[in-house]
């Protein structure tokens, strides 16, 4: 098990780099979906303050 | 293709098809994941370091497809207008450039073990390196602009301009004398690659590909809404010229 963490003796080497792919790509995912939930509010905001008349 | 213009019809598209593409995603990156830390061999001379490649290499990839994505949606911007192409293209950069990102920092993690350096001005990291600036002088060009619209059109042409580093990445490592090693997947007369390395690398760039199209279609949508937004507030400011409503960017 100790074997596997120490990566023949690069772990420093390898963990490093799973952990930065792994830390870019899940913010990146979160930071997009953090996004669309912003603006889907921002528009549920405009949408309610819009005169009702304009509902085509 | 005109038919996934309409924004609401390709929100419905998109909203079914994201489970698919997020349960597709995690499945080859878990398999991908499997193959890569365990059930696969270090290599004779690099040892362990090898499972560096199974991020690298798929990052890679897809810092090359999400570039040439890009630069297909520019192209059908500016040849036939086609609305979605400027918000799909401005969707898919920032995940094209942390591609980027992820493949340079994980080739210098492997670098300077293997080579003994963390970086070298060889044709291929100088040409990848050319590549993230791209991507960011796209994202920034895209943002410069009051009117979005003119900001898409001009990161268009920055994208169409900087795709012929597309195939001087690709033919770096054959045209010019590099440190960095040549093909060993895509080539004629095929992989020479191991099988047993070959799995986990296809594996893992799978799922990075059902990674790009699931946040890109994340980013799509907001891009829709955002536009759509922008249009709102712009009426609301036409329809209440002496309401003080300011117009955000």
């Amino acid at each position: 098990m100790s074997s596997f963490f120490a990566m023949g003796g690069y772990a420093a080497y390898v963990w490093p780099a799973y952990g930065v792919a792994a830390a870019v790509l899940i913010g990146v995912w979160i930071a997009s979906v953090r996004g669309l939930r912003a603006r889907e509010s921002e528009i549920e905001a405009v949408e309610a303050e819009r005169p009702r008349r304009e509902r085509r | 293709m005109h038919r996934y213009a309409n924004p609401a019809r390709f929100q419905r598209l998109s909203r079914a098809v994201f489970p698919w593409s997020a349960g597709l995603t995690v499945l080859f990156l878990g398999l991908g994941l499997w193959f890569a830390l365990f059930d696969s061999p270090p290599d004779y001379q690099q040892g362990e370091t090898v499972r560096i490649m199974y991020i690298h290499v798929p990052a890679a990839w897809m810092a090359l497809f999400s570039y040439t994505c890009v630069a297909v949606a520019s192209a059908v911007l500016l040849v036939w207008k086609h609305p979605l192409a400027e918000l799909a293209a401005r969707a898919m950069a920032p995940v094209g450039a942390s591609f980027t990102a992820v493949c340079l920092i994980t080739g210098s993690l492997w670098g300077e073990p293997m080579w003994g350096t963390w970086w070298v001005w060889d044709a291929r990291l100088t040409s990848v390196l050319v590549l993230f600036f791209l991507y960011l002088g796209y994202i920034a060009l895209a943002n410069a602009f009051d009117d979005p619209t003119r900001g898409g059109r001009a990161a268009a042409i920055l994208a169409l301009v900087g795709v012929v580093n597309v195939p001087i990445i690709k033919f770096s490592v054959d045209w010019w004398n590099t440190l960095h090693q040549p093909a060993s997947v895509m080539r004629l007369g095929g992989p020479s690659i191991d099988p047993s390395m070959l799995r986990p690398l296809l594996l893992m760039a799978l799922g990075f590909t059902f990674y790009f199209f699931t946040v890109t279609l994340i980013r799509i949508r907001a891009e829709i809404l955002a536009r759509r937004l922008r249009a709102l507030q712009f009426a609301q400011g036409a329809a209440e010229p002496s309401g003080i409503r300011q117009v955000s960017a």
